[in-house]
């Protein structure tokens, strides 16, 4: 393990049942480094997330973070790990009965002791980060999909974290409360000395801000690269993903049987 | 047809054994429920926000429903009574169905349909929103956190909201019986004063809203933090706690009141 890696994942195994999600898996995520894991729907980039959070139990290999095997971890240790990280849900996963304010002070009421006039100056910095100070007032169901994000992601920064996660945290929004998203990610990373966890599909964005981009595709890491890397690659699956071309490695069409015998038509007939 | 008997058979066998492995998961979530409830216990502000969503927001469908019942059981009561000339007796059987009876039972029941079912789908759209994973992935456990506070609230708040239902009722009574009809004042309240057994009638009934409390919002947290992450998931948990819950106060009412009141005079 080089000195500077946060997150260390070996031989990692995952099956739900038969079907297996995740084949062989080895990554290294080394620490102040925004990190993102792309593949298409259902490639077991989520299903990656949730083990790193140990949420789920590999069948075979692990993930270490900072030294420690996560899925061997009791459940109090693994509560003291999850302190120092924190995951971004892909809308944001706002308590919807506790104010702005109050959803980002939740850790720090649960967590600490920390008085309360201290507990307002920290949560309105943190507010403040993401450029919604005067939004603290205001329910969850009074935001915009992208302000509900930020929101998210000063809540997932309140005890200044480690290591977050992000689980799509582009998806639906316009375009530029997607680039405020990328551009935050990228600025709260620096400033606080966290690694950053980013798993997407959207590639322009998260080419612009991340510094190693690992692709997934059937379980398997298809390739990787900084972003400089994957844009100029040649392999097929890489360009196809980058480019959004229609065929290639992935196939458009779901596999079916000949198309002709489909429709019943004997060949001769046509 | 040997083949779909064989499947019949099977499909039985499923649904038998699925029931019984989800009474069990449902009693162990109950007893996790309870050894986690430190937390709202010592921090007692969770409960009683709680118990404001289903206590106090519960007030007025149990406290209009309670003085109708009360109006048309002061009603038929006198109906009945008087063609045996025992029409000051209304007030007697009015107060005793209500603090026996349809106190705990109806209160019970609405309370279901109000407070459980709003449980029930507040619960089930924390984990469809995924606020229950982000709050497991914060290391704060959403039984004690979430599910506690909402059993606690219940329990407490089930035995008041009988009580001011059983207590509007006979107020019911007396104003179809004695306001509209003109019963005997003097006899309707003393007549009732004489029936009506603290010990025997209404700690009774108490027991039997307690029991009803427990039952209804364990019913009604586990539906919600087992429902499916999904619109139809929620909203068939919330349609499940209020046919459960309805079931087990009926049935329940019947246990209890086998016990206490066997028919001794």
């Amino acid at each position: 393990m080089t000195p500077e890696a946060l997150v260390e994942i070996k031989g990692l195994n995952f099956s739900y049942g038969e079907r297996s999600i995740l084949k062989g898996i080895n990554m290294t995520m080394l620490r102040g480094k925004v990190i993102a894991i792309m593949g298409g729907s259902g490639s077991g980039k989520t299903t990656l997330l949730r083990l790193i959070g140990g949420a789920v139990t590999p069948s075979s290999g692990y993930v270490k973070i900072a030294g420690k095997v996560v899925h061997e971890l009791k459940r109090d240790d693994l509560f003291r790990m999850r302190r120092k990280m924190s995951m971004l849900f892909q809308f944001g996963a706002l308590f919807t009965d506790l104010s702005v304010f109050d959803n980002v002070a939740f850790q720090m009421r649960e967590h600490t002791d920390l008085p309360e006039p201290m507990i307002r100056d920290l949560v309105l910095m943190k507010l403040q980060a993401v450029g919604l100070r005067g939004a603290h007032d205001l329910m969850p169901a009074q935001l915009s999909g992208g302000m509900a994000r930020r929101v998210a992601l000063a809540r997932s920064i309140a005890l200044d974290p480690v290591l977050i996660m992000y689980d799509e945290p582009f998806t639906g929004l316009d375009p530029i409360s997607l680039s405020v998203i990328g551009n935050l990610i990228r600025r709260l990373t620096d400033a606080l000395g966290m690694t950053s966890l980013v798993v997407t599909h959207d590639v322009q964005e998260s080419l612009k801000i991340v510094d190693y981009v690992y692709f997934i595709s059937e379980g398997v890491i298809a390739a990787h690269g900084t972003p400089a890397e994957v844009r100029g690659s040649v392999a097929p699956f890489v360009h196809q993903f980058v480019h959004g071309e229609e065929d290639g490695p992935v196939s458009f069409h779901y596999p079916a049987e000949a198309y002709a015998s489909d429709l019943k038509l004997e060949t001769g007939f046509a | 047809m040997p083949r779909r008997i064989v499947i019949g058979i099977r499909g039985v066998g499923h649904r038998v054994i699925d029931s019984i492995w989800r009474l069990g998961y449902a009693s162990r979530f109950f007893l996790l429920t309870l050894l986690k409830s430190g937390t709202s216990l010592r921090r007692f502000g969770l409960v009683i926000r709680e118990l404001y969503f289903t206590g106090v927001l519960s007030l007025i469908i149990i406290l209009v429903s309670g003085l109708f019942v009360g109006m048309v059981l002061g009603l038929q009561g006198y109906e009945t009574l008087q063609k045996y000339g025992a029409e000051s007796a209304v007030g007697t059987l009015v107060a005793l169905s209500l603090v026996r009876e349809l106190g705990p039972v109806v209160a019970a029941l609405l309370f279901a349909s109000r407070a459980g079912s709003a449980i029930t789908a507040e619960i089930g759209l924390m984990k469809a929103t995924e606020q229950l994973a982000a709050m497991e992935m914060m290391a704060v456990d959403p039984i004690a956190r979430v599910v506690a506070p909402r059993f606690w609230a219940g329990v407490i708040s089930m035995p008041f909201l009988a009580a001011l239902f059983s207590t509007i009722g006979v107020f019911g009574g007396y104003l179809v019986a004695v306001v509209v009809i003109g019963v005997d004042e003097g006899s309707f309240w003393s007549q009732m004063q004489n029936a009506v057994d603290f010990r025997y009638d209404i700690v009774n009934g108490i027991i039997k809203t307690c029991v009803f409390g427990v039952a209804v919002t364990a019913i009604a947290v586990f539906e919600g933090y087992d429902a499916s992450p999904t619109a139809e998931g929620v909203s068939g948990a919330t349609t499940r706690t209020v046919v459960t819950s309805s079931l087990a106060i009926l049935g329940l009412d019947f246990v209890l009141t086998s016990f206490m009141f066997r028919g001794m005079s």
